[in-house]
């Protein structure tokens, strides 16, 4: 019986993920043009937002990515304490910078928006606020990677930092909520009934989500498959001056 | 225990231990920020509660990396670790150190910070038990990230790098509680926000402190 955590060892991930990666970022890549040009090109203008409510086509799948990144980091740094598979601290360590860029693109994109529609780049809103809150719980993330040397002790932190971090990150969020009531919409989209956006807006959107997700799993592939190989390369560097 | 915990207040007290900084740091502080954002009282008294609750938080932030490092460099760390006393209660500890040679004496004199800037005179009861409430997670979060960052060599900018994130739900309520009280509004909500974040935060911050202690000492 195949079990998930055969993928905890090195040979078998890397073995896995040779035919797995090319047909991930294919598809990523197929799933993400089809959602975009369909959203920016095939869909009707907003009768009041007109054409810039287009850019919810990057800013929700990136803002949902920017989120889930961090869930899979906080995810993996468990499976790493309670498990101890490198794969799994060497996969958190790979997500981090995406969950970084996938905040970023949530962040200048929602600014983008937020100009014309709101009249101002930046608000002093609880999302926004919990958003940059959520980049600077990044940054501190990958700063204490990479100030640290030995890798065992460097995934151990980390994984640490992120479990308290993300209690931290938690309650930084209600407290921007409690802190100041916000100009940002509520969810666009929403599982209960009588939700706001026309299938002609939701439907080119879960395709998005969908790439942003896949284009998400194939970097954390090819991240982690780097880690992998850069540890190798430093264990053989280590044997030829053994030798 | 209690002896570690003299220990640690003697260290600080005598001359190098850099007692009194965190002090004159929030001295300058509350200094500097009239003459920055100008002296008119009205202005001043509406920031006063954020800043004082700011240069509070950054005078505890300066003094974390003394937490551990003299410690551990000369070893006595180490000691500790293997001392017979549990390593979650050495971390409680030094947290309490520092928060009795940093934390207490800002608490002290916050009313006078308050009088420079023209905090409303309903305020200051609110400043210092917010203070006296909220200050106790500024020490054991910072006690955590100084634990993390014990044996690197350039930990001075990380630490705040890794701890000003975890910081922000403590300011947001302790800040609100002064804002509040100089509005003369009622405060329940934010103050008992803010004790909640204490209480959990030293109830169960310890034990991470302490482990990432361990993984650092290996």
């Amino acid at each position: 019986m195949a079990s998930l955590w055969e993928y905890a060892n090195p040979l078998k991930f890397m073995r896995t993920t040779d035919w797995l990666l090319p047909v991930v970022s294919v598809a990523a890549l197929v799933v993400t043009s089809i959602g975009l040009i369909w959203g920016f090109f095939f869909t009707p203008d907003d009768f009041r937002q007109g054409s810039t409510v287009k850019i919810v086509f990057l800013h929700v799948p990136a803002a949902m990515m920017a989120i889930n990144a961090w869930v899979m980091m906080l995810v993996a740094s468990l499976v790493w304490l309670i498990r101890r598979h490198h794969v799994s601290a060497l996969a958190a360590k790979a997500a981090a910078p995406i969950g970084l860029t996938m905040t970023l693109i949530g962040l200048i994109t929602g600014a983008v928006w937020g100009q014309p529609m709101w009249g101002t780049w930046w608000a002093w809103d609880p999302r926004l606020t919990s958003f940059l809150i959520l980049l600077l719980f990044y940054l501190g993330y990958l700063a204490l990677w990479s100030a640290i040397e030995d890798p065992d002790t460097g995934a151990d932190l980390t994984a640490v930092l992120c479990l308290v971090g993300s209690v931290f990150a938690l309650l930084s969020r209600y407290a921007a909520i409690f802190w100041n009531q916000g100009l940002h919409q509520g969810a666009s989209l929403s599982l209960a009934p009588g939700t706001r956006m026309d299938w002609a807006y939701k439907a080119p959107l879960y395709t998005c989500m969908l790439g942003f997700g896949l284009i998400f799993v194939a970097l954390v592939l090819a991240g982690t498959r780097t880690e992998i190989r850069a540890r190798r390369m430093k264990a053989l560097v280590a044997r030829e001056r053994m030798a | 225990m209690s002896a570690l915990l003299i220990r640690d207040l003697r260290l600080a007290l005598r001359a190098g231990g850099g007692f009194g900084l965190g002090l004159a740091f929030f001295l300058i502080l509350a200094v500097l920020v009239p003459l920055g954002v100008g002296p008119d009282p009205g202005t001043l008294a509406r920031i006063a509660p954020g800043i004082l609750w700011l240069g509070a938080l950054l005078a505890c932030l300066l003094s974390l990396d003394r937490i551990f490092a003299l410690d551990f460099e000369d070893g006595s760390l180490d000691l500790l670790a293997t001392a017979p006393v549990p390593l979650e209660a050495v971390v409680t500890i030094k947290a309490l150190a520092h928060w009795l040679t940093t934390a207490l004496p800002l608490v002290l004199v916050s009313p006078l910070m308050g009088l420079l800037l023209f905090l409303p005179a309903e305020a200051y009861l609110w400043l210092i038990l917010s203070l006296t409430l909220g200050t106790p997670a500024l020490s054991v979060i910072g006690t955590f990230g100084a634990a993390l960052t014990v044996g690197l060599k350039r930990g001075g900018l990380l630490v705040s790098l890794l701890v000003l994130p975890l910081y922000i739900p403590t300011l947001v309520f302790g800040a609100e509680v002064v804002a509040r009280g100089a509005q003369g509004l009622t405060v329940a909500t934010p103050l008992a926000l803010l004790s909640g974040i204490t209480f959990g935060a030293v109830a169960l911050l310890p034990f991470a402190s302490a482990m990432v202690l361990r993984i650092n000492l290996r």
